[in-house]
């Protein structure tokens, strides 16, 4: 399992991928040709292959570059963007940029020291960030479709992760697609079934160049952890994270993540920025925002 | 002389005549979680490391 696609030749195995996620894309009803596609890309590797392969593929596929302002110490942040922004220059893709410190008034490490959220790491902060901002932009732009270049190993190691608590609630929305609601557009991971090995010999094999450096958070975070754990298991048991993965999804598509009394949650738009949220008052953002605006003062 | 193996700016050494497969072992890196280049090229893992290899393995692993 971790060799025999390897072995391919290189215009073989970069036209494999590709063929693959069509075949994904179709089998998971991810969208169609007439869809207008915003791709979230990071300038790592799974987000820049993934919008090189749906431009590929011939679909309406344009970028969003959401800048954290993550550059103390390695300029992880700027060195992204820099590499995001070339990709997209250098193949007349189009791509929106959204600063989160022009908008949100300050860089991602400010905005989650000042909230206090997620006990000294910015992660939760960043992740309701980049949440909001995707929402935003594909509703305020007319996207049906958000894509991420989540790969099989992120898949696993969230499902690993979610399995070690039990947690219900997120065992039965984490699906290859999300389908839309109202205010919220699809979420889709075309590149769910391919393995990081895979996805990272497609982005060097096809010339891509993406940060290789990683984000200065993510040293020791739990999802690092659980990738190592399987890759363990993966290097004894070949084919173990494609099995973990896709056992599961056929066991939540039978119903064994169902919840047994469906509680109807009840969605409303956050009075401030129109966003779905299930609070009383503003949504989770407005009030993060607000807090490190008060905490200011 | 030895085969030289490059991870994230450290080096290792490991006798020739090995596969890359068993040098990742004698190294303790897990063969899942990098991929190998040799001059440029991505080599696979029943490839058999030669005197004076210098193998540059990419680590495949991200957050997020
Ligand atoms: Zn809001």
């Amino acid at each position: 399992m971790r060799q025999h696609k390897l072995a391919l030749c290189r215009d073989h195995y970069l036209d494999w991928i590709p063929e693959q996620t069509e075949r994904f894309i179709k089998k998971y009803e991810m969208f169609q040709r007439d869809e207008k596609i915003l791709v979230a890309v990071s300038g790592g590797k799974d987000s820049l292959s993934l919008w090189d392969i749906l431009a590929r593929l011939g679909y309406q596929a344009d970028g969003l570059y959401i800048g954290l302002g993550i550059d103390e110490g390695i300029a992880y942040s700027s060195e992204s963007q820099r590499l995001t922004e070339t990709f997209a220059r250098e193949r007349g893709l189009k791509l929106h940029v959204v600063d989160v410190q022009r908008e949100y008034g300050q860089p991602i490490p400010v905005l989650a020291q000042r909230s206090q959220r997620g006990q000294g790491r910015p992660c939760a902060v960043c992740g309701l960030a980049k949440r909001h901002v995707m929402n935003r932009i594909a509703r305020d732009l007319g996207y049906n479709v958000l894509a991420t270049g989540h790969n099989l190993d992120d898949e696993a190691a969230v499902l690993f992760g979610n399995t070690l608590q039990w947690a219900g609630e997120f065992l039965q929305r984490q699906s290859p697609v999300l389908p839309e609601s109202p205010g919220l557009a699809r979420k889709v991971k075309p590149l769910c079934r391919f393995y990081e090995r895979e996805m990272a010999a497609y982005a060097i094999l096809r010339g891509i160049e993406y940060i290789y450096e990683e984000c200065p958070f993510a040293e020791g975070a739990p999802s690092i952890y659980y990738k190592e754990l399987l890759n363990k298991l993966e290097t004894d048991k070949p084919g173990s994270k494609l099995i973990f993965y896709l056992r599961f999804l056929e066991a939540r598509s039978q119903g064994l993540f169902a919840d047994p009394i469906p509680r109807a949650v009840a969605l409303h738009p956050c009075p401030n920025c129109g966003q779905p949220t299930s609070n009383n008052d503003w949504c989770s953002f407005c009030k993060m925002i607000e807090k490190t605006k008060v905490a200011a003062e | 002389m030895t085969v030289k193996l490059i991870l994230r700016g450290q080096e290792y050494e490991v006798r020739p005549g090995m596969t890359l497969l068993s040098s990742l072992e004698k190294i303790a890196v897990l063969p899942e979680s990098v991929l190998a280049t040799r001059a440029g090229e991505m080599i696979l893992e029943d490839e058999i490391l030669k005197d004076g290899d210098v193998i540059n393995l990419i680590a495949v692993i991200s957050g997020g």
